[in-house]
């Protein structure tokens, strides 16, 4: 067994341009690894590709170039090893919450019991900190309650891999964090990999063991995997004061609003050496395959 | 809300008073002559003569019954008061001179429709040969003839709306014969029908399946086409077939547009049937409505024509129950 569940090798996707024989190059020789059991979240601005790339590791849309591997198999096409959780919830409308979980838990088992069925989702459910009002159909859920279902859905179906494209982008700041906190919880009884987009840096340094920094599009690239080296278990009240937690949320900050720019549409990233952050920076972080530093990303410590 | 419903309700009770005194107005004015007949005293003589007293010969044919009449009800052998206690002359079967002249002579008022129609309603399934059935009996035939067009039409159109739904290049195969044959008036079909399948009952049938078809075919494949994508993302990471996908998710999906789709076609299936039997005759309410125009009971067609919009109106009803069944809020 692989200490990467994920591999993702010179991904690229562009669209046919507005002229005939131009091309519109997203993004271009993407390159990355998740450890299993790894939490990566994924922060780039709008436009840079980020949830394509998730939609390609769901298998959602095909890449231009490149492939990934999830568990050593090649992804071509959607499916029961990998589970998602979409932007906005995504919960069938006409079934309750608990039947929404359970018909995700059916699809994967088919051959167990109703009873057997009701009991998983509940456990996930529960986990998600749900267990009232799971007769009650999406439209009366409120969105943090919707986004739970969503979660413990993904959850339930038990893969090794999670995806999730901006699952708290609609919540309200009081609601993502208790969500946040449920997710921290679900993440570490079950220890599955998560890869996770998002727009927000804080979310990102709680949740993440590393934080894949896009460079802007078209022609965007993972510039930069932060790694967070805050021990766990985090929580959102403690995690401010661990020394450093700044330097790394200054130093994700100032690449989205200076850097994010300057690197777009370079495959290769500045050198290391520039950056100054407490964190750990790996680059490139077992990234790019073509210079060499695949399965052993150097890791280097930053004074 | 309540209160403006409840205003909403007092003022169309308003509308509906003041439009059937305007009717009775304008037909009783002009019409309703219940003149007294006259007699001579030895016609008087003769019925007092069997037991009748004076005073109620004068007041039956101040009610305008002729002699013959009078006399019929002399050889009843009850005095006035009597018959009167047990509803009158109408329930021994007779109409007053004044009723009679007034139905023939012009059109009928809003009180005569309510006695037709309170005859009718208290007996619907009367069979007195073929021109002279029940209300009851022809809504019988003509739901029947429209249900079964319609029910036809939905095995035939909600798979193939699945299917031009489902498949872009379907919807563009079928479209511009969708675009032609919709405007088509159903009724046009009627003479293709009678030569193809000479017989009334089944052309009147393949009418109904005609115009039902349309709207159905229409709001299936629109409401299949637009089920939203993160929907059928969730059936394609669960890995569902194409057949679970289409029960499990794009039919409940679709299915308020469905319903939708199927309650158009219904209201146009009872518009349609109407028109259709008064071509094809026989029994039905359409034809019931054109009968009763040439034996000119304009009293007894009105009632129809009300019953008519009162069956189209359940029948609208009980799809609009059945739409808020599978109904979702999103």
């Amino acid at each position: 067994m692989s200490e990467y569940i994920v591999r993702a090798d010179l991904l690229g996707k562009s669209f046919p341009g507005p002229k005939r024989g131009e091309e519109n190059i997203v993004f271009e020789s993407v390159n990355f690894r998740l450890k299993r059991g790894e939490f990566v979240t994924c922060i780039g601005h709008s436009g840079c590709g980020k949830s394509t790339i998730l939609n390609i590791l769901a298998g959602l849309e095909k890449p231009t170039s490149g492939g990934v591997l999830v568990d050593g198999k090649e992804v071509d096409g959607p499916g029961l090893d990998r589970a998602v959780v979409f932007q906005n919830h995504s919960l069938l409308p006409w079934l309750s919450a608990q039947d929404n979980v359970d018909f995700a838990v059916r699809a994967k088992w088919p051959e167990w019991t109703e009873k057997h069925v009701e009991e998983h989702s509940r456990r996930y459910l529960s986990l998600a900190s749900l267990t009232e009002g799971l007769d009650r159909k999406p439209h009366a859920l409120s969105g943090g309650m919707r986004q739970r279902v969503g979660i413990a859905r993904a959850f339930a179906l038990e893969t090794e891999v999670l995806l999730m494209d901006e699952p708290f982008g609609a919540l309200d700041a009081l609601t993502r964090g208790s969500i946040q906190d449920e997710l921290i919880k679900i993440w570490s009884d079950t220890r599955k990999t998560v890869f996770m987009i998002t727009h927000d840096v804080d979310e990102a340094i709680l949740l993440s063991d590393r934080i894949f920094l896009m460079t802007n599009g078209p022609k965007a690239n993972i510039a930069e995997a932060v790694v967070v080296d805050i021990p766990r278990p985090r929580n959102r009240g403690d995690i401010i004061h661990y020394p450093g937690y700044y330097d790394i949320r200054n130093h994700i900050i100032d690449f989205l609003v200076q850097r994010s720019k300057e690197l777009s549409g370079s495959v290769r990233t500045v050198p290391v050496e520039e950056i100054k952050t407490a964190g750990k920076l790996v680059y490139p972080p077992d990234v790019n395959p073509l210079n060499g530093a695949i399965e052993n990303g150097s890791e280097r410590k930053l004074a | 809300m309540n209160r403006n419903n409840i205003l909403a309700g007092v003022l169309s009770l308003v509308l509906l008073v003041v439009f059937l005194s305007v009717w009775q107005m304008l037909t009783t004015t002009t019409t309703h002559v219940a003149a007294a007949t006259s007699m001579s005293p030895a016609e008087v003589e003769t019925l007092t003569g069997k037991g009748m007293s004076g005073a109620d010969v004068e007041a039956y044919s101040a009610d305008g019954l002729t002699f013959d009449q009078i006399d019929q009800i002399a050889g009843l052998g009850l005095t006035r008061d009597e018959i009167n206690s047990a509803g009158g002359i109408q329930s021994f079967g007779f109409t007053t001179g004044g009723a009679a002249e007034e139905a023939q002579t012009g059109f009928p008022s809003p009180t005569q429709v309510w006695r037709e129609a309170s005859e009718q309603i208290f007996n619907p399934f009367y069979d007195r040969g073929p021109n002279d059935k029940g209300i009851g009996i022809q809504l019988q035939y003509s739901l029947m003839r429209v249900m079964t067009g319609f029910v036809l039409a939905i095995i035939v159109a909600v798979p193939l709306g699945f299917l031009v739904g489902m498949s872009p290049l379907w919807n563009a195969a079928i479209n511009p014969y969708v675009q032609v044959l919709k405007p088509i008036s159903p009724l046009a079909w009627l003479p293709v029908a009678l030569f193809l399948i000479k017989d009334s009952e089944q052309a009147s049938i393949f009418v109904i399946f005609i115009c039902s078809i349309w709207p159905m075919l229409i709001n299936t494949a629109f409401g299949v086409a637009n089920v939203k994508e993160d929907w059928l993302n969730i059936a394609k990471t669960l890995e569902l077939s194409r057949m679970k996908t289409a029960f499990r998710v794009i039919l409940p999906a679709a299915a308020p547009t469905i319903l939708t789709g199927m309650r158009i076609s219904i209201g146009i299936a009872w518009l349609v049937i109407v028109a259709a039997e008064m071509v094809i005759g026989g029994v039905g309410i359409g034809y019931y409505v054109w009968n009763e125009w040439n034996g000119l009971n304009l009293a007894s067609m009105i009632f129809a024509i009300v019953v008519i919009g009162v069956v189209g109106l359940i029948l609208d009803f009980a799809l609009g129950q059945a739409l808020r069944l599978i109904e979702y809020k999103e």
